[in-house]
């Protein structure tokens, strides 16, 4: 029967909702939000 | 549990009666809302019509922000609250988490939007939808936007809930259907971006109350777009969703390949939220890297998905129909497809307007140097309302000629006017937004109550073609919103005099999803692996990607003539 | 109707896919890459990219730089109003003050030279629109953005303030002159 087989890790991935729910908050937390945070306060003052 | 459920006759989908009336009172909060903002873009549209200019300045950036604030955030998220229930409840056949707790989400984004309306109708909240520090609103309109937002969070978790309910019961065996993780997808986004509309909206309602001495602007934006763009994502996911939803229900429609569409959502969950960066291109203080990865989704991986949705939908009608016998030529399938129903035209008009209108215009919005041709230009409402709008909106009204039978038990009245609402709401904003956009290339100011700059200490004659656009613009908007109207009296009117039809039986007990090994499942469903050909499909798509090719490189040809900047 | 049911196949992560979707998405993917590359390919090559030079500033300390600036290098004034017009010198820098409801001053340029503008508001969020160019940029308080610019055609320019800033929102139009 087919539900011997292994289940393929991407699927475990994708049926792991709250494994989900981190990436999709932390990745766009990351790359977005502390990386523009960097960028913003690393703005030299004007002489 | 006290509640029971109830299983559709017409539909088989089976109803927890406390999702249900939860469903049902969500819907008609947002169109509600929808109401009270399309009276607001009547104002709108009326004073930008350069004939007209119905507002004097005051009211028109009153009206604005309402008209902001009740469609882009009130309408959309109310909606999109029924269709997490019903994604998670219904489709999961399983009770629903926590019913309580999730109509005291509902009574918190009740209280919120009241308040946010008063705060902008009182006057002293004329900010836009954006509120960009320094310009202060009252701290009521924070506050408003707060509890709604706290209240949308409360339904995403209730819905989250009621996945761990559904699993935990077993009410399906297996994953969860496609349809429920396009609506998993728009609940992350919203996580995402209610929890950064959190961490923008709270200091500013204590700097408007005198607590805090400043926000810095730049600080400001960044994070706001977290919400203000983000938000927008959750819509596509959701629409997304249900025109999956509608090609299975009125075609018996299966994905192509439920590998490749659930990869789509995946890309989505990663990287759709980065699209925030849109609104920060033309700003002074992201860096050029931030600014490419970030306005790209990471390297254009959601427009990727996006692309992968846009074939697999029409893909997926299309070999439904070829295999029920449409399979002459290239376009029977499409020819013979149920035109004169609303839900299936509004939805493949949601689609195209989305995809060739929404989806292109928004690429090259957001590529970095091309945005300064745009940026805070009549192009970006243009945009948006093909997206938000033509795709999203139009996906809502037409899900809903399928909900007022199922969910509120009613027939719709007058079939005629049905039939014609989406052509002519999808059609006239689609040329709306397309002649929004023309007056935006030729320079037109979003947000701005005069083309004739009067009481400026110079002139500036915009060109005769942005006139033009301009007068356009306010004869399709106002179809376009006749076309809102008739939807919004015929919902309503079906829910007051629509023909009551049968309940279905209510049981104590939900009825699981079949077994996947049993005859009633493998009934459902067609071989795993088989595929269909859909030559048609790979002749639209075809058409999409020229015509996006073309229009990208014809922007790149316009920036190539401008002053040099560096 | 299997898009709202659970996936018949239970290891539906196994199942082939179909060679049209492989081609699709190929193509898909292979787009993404070169507009990916493209805003790259243009930093490097493309003659308009927008500055990342810019500073935190007050507006009171970005007045008075650009106070000093007028001062030195006015030509004229017009309008009723006596607004200055400033002759930038080549190659040098240029101020432009964004203020409720009002672009100062008005900049003179010429043709084919490159200067230095910087750009900063008094008080509110603004848009610099430059029209018929259609060149748009923020301008924010707090911060001075330093753009460099080349004209490329003579002719009388128009600043059209593109983000809303209150009730004269509309009256805010500022001028350059490219000679």
């Amino acid at each position: 029967m087919a539900d011997k087989e292994e289940v393929p890790l991407m699927q475990r991935i994708l049926d792991n909702h709250f494994l989900l729910l981190a990436l999709g908050v932390v990745v766009p937390t990351v790359l977005y939000t502390l990386w523009g945070i960097i960028d913003i306060v690393s703005i030299p003052l004007a002489k | 549990m006290a509640t029971t459920y109830r299983t559709c006759p017409r539909t088989g989908l089976q109803f927890d009666t406390e999702a249900e009336k939860l469903m049902r009172w969500n819907a008609v909060a947002g169109v509600l809302a929808l109401l009270v903002g399309g009276i607001m873009a009547l104002g709108v549209i009326l004073t930008r019509w350069p004939a007209i200019k119905l507002l004097p300045p005051d009211w028109f950036y009153l009206v604005l922000t309402a008209h902001g604030v009740d469609m882009l955030l009130v309408w959309i998220i109310f909606f999109e609250m029924a269709v997490l229930y019903f994604a998670s409840s219904t489709l999961l056949r399983c009770r629903l988490a926590t019913p309580k707790i999730a109509w005291l989400g509902f009574w918190l984004m009740a209280i919120g939007a009241v308040i946010g309306n008063y705060a902008v109708l009182a006057g002293e909240s004329s900010v836009m939808f954006t509120s960009y520090v320094p310009m202060q609103a009252s701290p009521w309109f924070y506050l408003g936007l707060i509890l709604f937002a706290v209240g949308a969070l409360i339904g995403c978790f209730v819905f989250l809930g009621t996945l761990v309910v559904a699993k935990k019961e077993r009410t399906y065996e297996g994953s969860i259907p496609l349809v429920t993780f396009g609506a998993l997808t728009a609940c992350i986004i919203a996580v995402f971006t209610i929890l950064t509309g959190a961490g923008i909206l709270v200091p500013t309602l204590f700097w408007s109350m005198g607590l805090i001495k400043e926000i810095d602007p730049q600080l400001y934006r960044m994070v706001w777009w977290g919400l203000g763009h983000s938000s927008q994502q959750i819509n596509v996911s959701a629409h997304v969703s249900i025109w999956y939803l509608i090609a299975a229900v009125v075609f018996g429609a299966k994905p192509l390949s439920e590998k490749v569409s659930r990869f789509a959502f995946f890309l989505y969950i990663l990287f759709l939220q980065l699209a925030s960066a849109h609104h920060l291109l033309s700003d002074p203080g992201m860096s050029a890297e931030w600014k490419v990865l970030n306005t790209s989704y990471f390297m254009y991986f959601a427009v990727l998905a996006s692309m992968i949705h846009g074939f697999t939908v029409p893909g997926a009608i299309e070999a439904a129909q070829r295999k029920k016998g449409y399979t002459n030529g290239l376009f029977e399938w499409l020819r013979k497809a149920p035109w004169g129903n609303p839900i299936f035209s509004g939805m493949f008009l949601s689609l195209v307007n989305f995809g060739f209108l929404g989806g292109i215009s928004g690429v090259v919005l957001g590529t970095e140097q091309l945005n300064m041709l745009m940026h805070n230009t009549f192009y970006v409402p243009g945009h948006f309302h093909a997206t938000v709008v033509s795709g999203t909106t139009l996906a809502f009204m037409a899900v809903t000629y399928l909900l007022v039978p199922t969910l509120f038990k009613r027939e719709m009245i007058s079939p005629g006017l049905c039939k014609i609402q989406p052509y002519l709401f999808g059609l006239s904003m689609a040329v709306l937004t397309l002649v929004m956009m023309g007056a935006g290339t030729l320079g037109v100011s979003r947000r701005h109550w005069d083309m004739a700059f009067s009481g400026a200490p110079f002139q500036y004659e915009w060109p005769g073609a942005a006139h033009l656009m301009m007068s356009l613009t306010g004869i399709f908007g106002v179809l376009a919103i006749i076309g809102g109207a008739l939807w919004i009296w015929l919902v309503v009117g079906s829910l007051l005099w629509g023909k009551k039809l049968d309940e279905g039986k209510l049981s104590d007990k939900p009825v699981p999803h079949a077994p996947l090994d049993s005859v009633a499942a493998s009934a459902s469903h067609t071989g795993s692996a088989e595929h269909v050909a859909v030559p048609g499909t790979v002749v639209l798509a075809m058409l999409l990607l020229v015509s996006f090719v073309l229009y990208y490189f014809v922007n790149w040809k316009y920036l190539s003539e401008v002053w040099a900047l560096s | 109707m299997s898009a709202i049911l659970p996936p018949a196949d239970r290891l539906w992560w196994k199942q082939s896919i179909d060679k049209t979707e492989w081609m699709w998405i190929f193509l898909a993917f292979t787009w993404a890459m070169i507009m990916f590359f493209m805003m790259i390919y243009w930093h490097i090559n493309g003659k308009q990219n927008l500055s990342n030079e810019v500073y935190k500033t007050t507006p009171e300390a970005f007045a008075a730089k650009a106070e000093k600036f007028i001062a030195a290098n006015t030509v004229r004034t017009e309008t009723e109003q006596n607004i200055p017009v400033v002759k930038v010198p080549e190659g040098g820098d240029g101020y432009l003050v964004a203020s409720l409801w009002k672009w100062s001053p008005i900049l003179e340029l010429e043709k084919g030279k490159t200067y230095k503008i910087h750009l900063s508001s008094m008080d509110y969020q603004h848009g610099f629109s430059l029209q018929p160019v259609n060149i748009n940029i923020q301008v924010l308080p707090g911060y001075e953005h330093v753009v460099k610019m080349t004209p490329t055609q003579s002719g009388t320019y128009a600043i059209v303030c593109n983000e809303y800033c209150g009730i004269g929102h509309h009256t805010m139009l500022g001028r350059i002159y490219v000679k």
